[in-house]
């Protein structure tokens, strides 16, 4: 089925337009104007001032002074507000044809209780709200170099995890709300842009589908944390719910231009450890064979030094705000961002444009917002296996070389081998390549474009006091496309049959992938005030319909018509995979007399994804609240200002697991490369069976959450305070299935659970407040204790399933899944020490006394941290602003792979035509081989990092009515950590072919205009 | 008014929308692939079947549908390292004195340390392929039943179809083959089971026996005559074959002995259409033109009996003989990269001495048996370090170069030698040790021994020689088992032959490292059996775990 609504939304937009231009007035009118101040008596710029009950209106100028034309003769009331100031009505009398003079101070709304915060399908006054949610706006964000969205609020939310993915443009972060609930299905939370739901996964070209969006025009963010918040958008909100809304225009306000610029520069914050030439061939002197100490160079390389640089970062925002006819309020924006990384060639171009609309009419009848954030990013991506090359490549080799033999390798040092039959040295198997020459060889690039939008039309029905009617039709459409381009006289795509044809060595591919997703909400809402008690429902439909596909390409030889592979044929023309939502969802809530507060909200969802008869998940919630405050013997306190106790059920549901097709029977077709040739055939292609799981269904999450929010002295300190318990059962898993039962052995399906427990503090506190100085401070702190606390069914001899690859061999994996231990503990042999501290290799402590230690695996820590803290400050002297934020994390632990790996003599001698660079740490352990599952490895990786510095200084007007802010940022300022690896904050838990993340310097202007 | 006229348009619009939606949204639930067919899109003609037939036979051979850097089908291993071949390999020469390994993947050194637990990876890996090979088949099987072939397919091609099925019955026979060769018993699913996450029942080591004996029986008739299908393809002289292997073990299998049955079924073998090679090449004696790249064709094609196809740009792997050759290559020696025809080595396996030995210590072989070609350049015949490569000596057998000596076409360093999973003189061996054990004539099975024996010298196998002969009196079992460690040698039997003789776990017979120690020792008897792995025990409640093991 089609949803022709794009034909539906023209049609509307039609009548939209056409009944914007209709209403004239003839009436006889006069003017209104002012000067709006604050409570020091400073003008306030951009304050909306709007005449009640009509359209007309205005926004104050930079020195807060309005003017409002064309307002109708006689007694009219002013309503003046202002973001974080509390909302003024001035009655007026207006004489037609002369100006009435009305101006008025605004008081800081330190309170903020009315302010409205965005829920699923709503809004709801902060003090209605019985769930755990939690409000970032604008003025909140991290300052900076911020060029990915969810950095913009890193540190500020208690139980929000946001860790970087590296310090490459455009890493994806990983976000994860309240831990992990799932284990091999999706744990992001769900992102809802605008109304938007938005596809959680990337695309190929841009791994974070959030890079798409420019952090400027971003308002706030709402994170769902608890189930009886989130539960609304049962089918994928087990992992939260992040909420975003862009900025808009304002009815009435005057033409604003603001200009952002940034520039910034940056370096790796840390490296990675390694020996200098000299300690190096000393160390090799001492231990390394003749044979090998041959091959050492003269050079004094550093390796890292030839492969990291200083980045340079421009990021600049244009927006226009204001109202067409003061009746349409509209903001464009135009943002542009060149981001290079700290590894040579690493770069990220990114133009975003964003436009919303948002009139209203039929006397605020009809509301409809139009909103369209659109992006085109170019990107360049590099090996992140080169930067690890560059640490172990032996130093004393020069990175370029005159030498003949090396011109058909582009003038690099490269390990070669003997001459073969054309004279020719060709690449020396299994030596490293040199990681600078990898680097420039390869041009990988992609161009990913994305549009997001939605047009959402809530209208008020005429005639039916409270009742509502919200349609929101969206659309998410991204197109990646990319290539890699391998130069001719690169040392890993050498052939061996052509070597003297550029054409017919490097390699090249293509690659290509669309995904759309087509939305359709629509709800009725009616609320209604029964005596004391306000009760509300609301009722709605959602469709949701995700596609991802996209052409099939093999790979050539450089000259782009040459396969690499001689024989390779494409099989399969693509890919394509398409899954359909469909939910109904209600809610009510009732609120007695602002003291006793409920909301009870259900959502049934069907999923393509599984078979009729185990497509169908319910998601109910109910949150309470009992707002103490209210109560008389509270209302006249002046000492505490807000005291509510919550408590809230609630269940979500997961689905997202594999891809769109798997619990149907069906065949793949095998490619090129897996023929089977009877009869020594030319071609023998060969189609097999997939295994299926037809019975899969939904994994269910159940969340219990208790809070209180208190507020003291006029709330200028606040705190919330949440407990909760997350268990998720028939977590949707790959499990071993019985040998023989299907077409595969490992197979998703619905078995084990898994529980979060755990407490989370915020405190806001207004520390100083005077008219030149004031100091806020924002505490958060979460602590988080994860469990399986089933696997499905057990043998006693089952250890769990492992995970988390390391290097060294093949098949390793570090972490297990099992039950009673959080969810990915390191698995690893307890290492004995000698009397001189230093480890003993390869023993290991015999703990079950066999006499043996080869069986002697235990599960130790664990990679997520069990404390989260967040800190932030924000000190005013008169025009200067000093803020930074401290981020700290406890009880992580890392594997350290870099050392696991390299801190041995094994590896730097593992051929004597060669040698390898070790990493430093070999001089505490004398390790002369790998010593991979020696817990040794597994570093305690708290750390405490300051996220952010910034000092700004207002200007104020500068040449005429413009505003001037002028910033300076240091991102990354500095780490605290024991661990040695290169970067503790790795939400794998395993420290291997890490980009590092940068530290970088940030001058930023900001002119409003 | 047209405010009006707005509003109710408006409403109605609204109205449409949310009422008129939801009714139809629920069919849109059923989506279905667009690249990936349903079984009725698959089986459209008899071609298809033989695509599906392709896999069957490319189980042993590939990883995945995707090629070597496809993934794999059977998951939780890598997917060079979970290869068929690469694993069955592993369990039947690493674990003996006829190989070690290098490497320190997990799990990977417990085959020649014998000590496996029931959680090894690369145990798990084994099994899960021979299991998967056991569902394909069934599923294939279950889509060639006489009715859907008939609805299927033209008449005409039916007849062919069953052939094919007839085809994955012995494929799926020789996968239950292994499982009674290295587990015992274990799960039991044919073509009458559902495709599901239900728990299969368990069958002991004598039912799956009696299983297999009876599909094989029935083969001998119902394969294609002896080389009368296309290369590749099995015929009744490979079920003839592998009822002889079968038979050879059954007293190892059942505790009944049944020589008498192996001779029969031999003799049958030995007198079909397959022959040795007896010309050499001029890179290559006669016995090494079977491991070849070039092995596809005769002469070679005519001894191997079933090979498991490879393709250095078609059928590739990072398992089976580019496991194989390169594998054994030294990474850092040209000279023996280019003598096995490769531009790399991944520094793995190499021979322990007591292989070496039977070639140059016993009888009168000293220098002249053409089939112990070992690499002795940079490596010592002792060894004290296993994970060493320079310890041991090197072999190459399997080489991937052409008869003639030119090289195979493609840079990615991938092998297209095939692997013979059955050869005639395996076959004409299982006559002589049946012989050997006084279930079988003497006469005939001294001259096969003979005949071998003479090609290993490079003789006319047809003429007596006194320096390569054996006498009646020296075919002891003894004699046959080195004599099969000299033919057979790195082909995937050793580890069966040595239990079958009586020497694997026993202290009677020791070589270097054997049991993880330097001179070797013997290790307790359930050794001859692997664990059935935890993951499966775990995951099927009928499962009976082996001795020694829980």
């Amino acid at each position: 089925m089609k949803h022709p609504y794009l034909a539906k939304l023209l049609f509307l937009l039609m009548f939209v337009s056409f009944g914007t231009v209709t209403g004239a007035w003839a009436q006889t009118t006069g003017s209104v104007s002012g000067r709006i101040t604050d409570e020091k008596n400073e003008g306030v710029p951009g304050a909306t001032v709007i005449i009640d009950g009509t359209t007309s209106g205005g926004s104050s100028n930079m020195d807060g002074t309005y003017s409002i034309q064309n307002v109708p003769a006689g007694p009219q009331t002013l309503v003046i507000s202002y973001v974080g100031y509390n909302t003024v009505r001035r009655p007026v009398t207006v004489v037609a044809g002369a100006n009435t003079e009305v101006s008025a101070g605004l008081t800081e709304n330190a309170t903020a209780l009315s302010e409205a915060v965005v829920i699923g399908y709503g809004t709801q006054r902060k003090q209605d709200i019985t769930g755990a949610v939690a409000q970032v706006d604008s003025k909140q964000f991290v300052q900076g170099q911020v060029t990915n969205p969810d950095q913009l609020i890193q540190g500020k939310i208690a139980g929000v995890s946001i860790t970087t993915g590296g310090g490459a443009p455009g890493a994806p972060s990983t976000i994860r709300i309240r831990g992990n609930t799932s284990l091999n299905a999706n744990n992001d939370p769900l992102y809802v842009i605008d109304g938007v739901p938005v596809d959680k996964g990337g695309i190929n070209g841009a791994s974070n589908p959030l890079s798409l969006i420019n952090p400027a025009d971003i308002e706030t963010f709402t994170v769902l944390k608890d189930a009886s918040a989130t539960a609304i958008y049962g089918n994928r909100a087990s992992g939260g719910v992040i909420l975003i809304t862009t900025k808009k225009g304002l009815q009435g306000e005057k033409l604003r231009v603001e200009l952002n610029s940034q520039t910034g520069f940056s370096t790796a914050a840390r490296r990675y450890e390694s020996l200098s030439a000299g300690e190096f061939r000393q160390l090799m002197e001492a231990n390394a064979a003749p044979s090998q100490l041959a091959t050492l160079g003269t050079a004094d390389t550093n390796w890292q030094n030839e492969i990291f640089r200083t980045g340079a970062t421009y990021d600049n925002t244009v927006s226009l705000i204001g109202s067409i006819a003061k009746k349409v309020p509209f903001r464009v924006s135009y943002g542009n961002l060149y981001q290079e990384g700290i590894v040579i060639t690493n770069k990220l171009k990114r133009n975003s444009g964003s436009i919303s609309l948002s009139p209203t009419l039929f006397d605020e009848h009809l509301r409809i917002d139009v909103n369209a954030k659109g992006s085109v990013i170019d990107n360049r991506f590099v090996d992140y296996g080169q930067i690890a090359t560059a640490a172990f490549f032996d130093p004393t080799q020069s990175v370029r070389s005159t030498e003949a033999q090396y011109a058909r390798y582009g003038g690099y040092f490269q390990y070669l081998g003997a001459p073969d039959a054309n004279g020719i040295r060709t690449p020396l198997g299994n030596a490293p390549g040199n990681p600078v020459a990898a680097i420039n060889n390869t041009n990988d690039i992609s161009t990913v474009k994305r549009l997001i939008g939605n047009v959402q039309l809530d209208y008020k029905v005429h005639g039916v006091e409270g009742l509502r009617a919200n349609l929101n039709l969206g659309l998410d459409i991204a197109r990646g496309r990319g290539s890699k381009d391998i130069a001719p006289g690169d040392f890993g795509n050498y052939n061996k049959d052509f070597p003297n044809d550029p054409g017919l060595n490097g390699a090249y591919n293509d690659y290509a992938q669309d995904k759309d997703m087509k939305l359709l909400e629509g709800y009725l809402a009616y609320g209604k005030q029964l005596g004391a008690a306000k009760v509300d429902v609301q009722g709605g439909y959602a469709y949701q319909n995700f596609k991802d596909q996209g052409p099939n390409f093999l790979t050539y030889r450089s000259d782009r018509t040459t396969l690499l592979n001689p024989s390779a044929v494409l099989t399969v023309p693509g890919f394509y995979n398409e899954y359909v939502l469909v939910s109904y969802f209600g809610r009510a809530t009732l609120n007695v007399s602002d003291k006793y507060l409920m909301t009870a909200t259900v959502r049934n969802d069907r999923t393509s994804r599984f078979r009729s008869g185990y497509n169908s998940g319910w998601f109910p919630a109910l949150g309470l609240a009992w707002r103490i405050k209210g109560e008389d013997f509270l209302k006249n306190n002046n000492t505490i200002s807000e005291l509510k106790l919550r408590a809230g059920y609630g269940r979500t549901g997961q689905q997202d697991i594999g891809l769109a097709y798997d619990t149907q029977p069906r065949y793949a077709y095998g490619t090129s490369e897996s023929q089977y040739l009877f009869g020594n055939a030319a071609t023998g292609f060969i189609t097999g069976p997939l295994g299926y799981n037809a019975v899969l269904s939904w994994e269910n999450t159940n969340t219990l959450n208790a809070g209180l929010d208190l507020g003291f002295l006029d709330n200028r300190l606040t705190a919330t305070i949440d407990v909760y318990e997350r268990k998720a059962t028939d977590l949707l898993q790959e499990v071993n299935v019985p040998a023989g039962s299907n077409l595969v052995n490992r197979l998703n399906a619905n078995a084990g659970s898994l529980r979060n427990r755990g407490i989370e503090l915020g405190l806001n506190y207004g520390v100083l407040r005077s008219a030149d100085l004031n100091w806020d401070v924002n505490l958060n702190g979460a602590y988080n204790v994860n469990e399986i606390t089933d696997l499905g069914q057990q043998d006693a001899n089952f250890p769990g399933f492992l995970n988390g690859d390391i290097g060294g061999g093949t098949g390793n994996q570090i972490q297990i899944r099992s039950v009673g231990f959080p969810v990915d503990a390191f698995y690893v042999f307890q290492q004995v020490y000698g009397p001189d501290g230093r480890p003993v290799q390869g023993t290991y402590v015999d703990r079950n006394n066999n006499g043996s230690t080869t069986d002697d695996f235990y599960r130790y820590k664990q990679p997520a941290p069990l404390v989260t803290l967040g800190f932030s400050s924000n000190l005013t002297y008169k025009k200067l602003v000093f803020a930074f934020t401290l981020r700290s994390n406890l009880g992580n632990y890392v594997y350290n792979g870099n050392a696991s790996d390299r801190a041995n003599y094994a590896l730097a001698q593992s051929s004597t035509l060669f040698l390898n660079n070790v990493a430093p740490d070999v001089r505490n352990t004398g390790f002369t081989r790998q010593q991979l599952f020696s817990d040794y490895f597994v570093q305690n990786a708290s750390f405490l990092r300051c996220q952010n510095i910034s000092l700004g200084y207002n200007v104020g007007k500068v040449m005429g009515a413009s505003n001037l802010r002028i910033t300076a940022n240091v991102q990354n300022a500095f780490l605290i950590t024991k661990y040695d690896g290169v970067e503790p904050e790795i939400s794998s838990g395993i420290d291997r072919n890490f980009y590092p993340v940068a530290r970088t310097y940030t001058l930023g202007i900001a002119l409003g205009i | 008014m047209k405010n009006n006229l707005s509003r109710g348009l408006i409403t109605l619009a609204l109205g449409t929308a949310l009422a008129g939606l939801a009714t139809s949204c629920n069919k849109d639930l059923d989506t279905t692939p667009k690249y990936d067919p349903t079984p009725d899109k698959v089986y459209v003609s008899l071609a298809a079947y033989k695509s599906v037939m392709g896999k069957l036979y490319g189980g042993f051979a590939l990883t995945s549908l995707g090629g070597a850097d496809g993934g794999s089908d059977v998951l939780g291993i890598d997917g060079g390292t979970g290869n068929y071949l690469r694993q069955l390999w592993s369990a039947q020469e690493l674990t003996t004195d006829e190989a070690v390994i290098a490497w320190n993947d997990p799990g990977v050194q417990d085959w020649h340390n014998l000590n496996w637990d029931a959680n090894n990876p690369l145990l798990r890996g084994l099994y899960n392929r021979a299991y998967y090979e056991i569902s394909i088949c069934n599923e294939f099987i279950r889509e060639s039943s006489d009715d859907k072939l008939a609805s299927r397919l033209p008449a005409a091609d039916v007849a062919e179809a069953k052939r094919y099925r007839a085809e994955a019955r012995f494929l799926r026979a020789v996968s239950y083959m292994h499982v009674i060769d290295l587990f015992g018993g274990g799960p039991f699913v044919t073509e009458a089971s559902v495709v599901g996450v239900d728990a299969p029942p368990y069958n002991t080591r004598q039912q799956l026996f009696s299983y297999v004996e009876n599909e094989l029986k029935a083969l001998t008739t119902e394969l294609a005559p002896s080389k009368a299908n296309e290369y590749g393809r099995v015929d009744q002289t490979a079920a003839h074959g592998m009822l002889a292997r079968l038979y050879v073990n059954a007293g190892v299998y059942t505790g009944t002995p049944q020589y008498a049955n192996a001779a029969t079924e031999a003799a049958a073998v030995i007198s079909s259409s397959y022959s040795l090679v007896t010309a050499s090449s001029p890179v290559s004696s006669a016995y090494g033109r079977n491991f070849l790249a070039d092995n596809n064709l005769n002469p070679a094609a005519n001894e191997i009996i079933w090979p498991v196809l490879f393709d250095a740009t078609r059928t590739t792997t990072y398992g089976g003989t580019t496991f194989l050759v390169n594998g054994a290559t030294n990474g850092a020696s040209p000279g023996w990269q280019r003598y096995v025809g490769q531009t790399t080595g991944w520094g793995g396996m190499r021979a322990t001495r007591a292989l070496f030995d039977k070639f140059f210590l016993l009888g009168a072989d000293t220098t002249v048996d053409r089939r112990g070609r070992f690499w002795k350049v940079g490596q010592t015949l002792e060894i004290s370090d296993q994970t060493q490569f320079t310890q041991g000596l090197g072999v190459t057998k399997y080489r991937n170069i052409n008869s003639d000596g030119s090289t195979i076409v493609g840079s990615r360093n991938f092998s297209s030698v095939d692997f013979p999973m059955l050869r005639l003189s395996d076959v004409m061996l299982i006559y002589a040790e049946a012989a050997a054990r006084g279930a079988a004539s003497r006469v005939d099975g001294l001259k096969y021994v003979n005949q071998i024996r003479r090609r290993a010298f490079g003789l006319d196998i047809n003429t007596a020689s006194s320096a390569a002969d054996i006498s009646d009196a020296q075919m002891t079992t003894d004699f046959i088992l080195d004599e099969r460690a000299r033919e057979l040698h790195w082909e995937a039997q050793r580890r069966t032959d040595l239990i079958r003789h009586g020497k694997f776990t026993e202290a009677t017979y020791l070589w270097p490292w054997k049991g993880g120690v330097i001179g070797g020792r013997g290790v307790d008897a359930y050794r001859t059996l692997f664990p059935l792995p935890t993951s499966d025990i775990t995951a099927n409640p009928n499962l009976v775990q082996n001795t020694g093991y829980n």
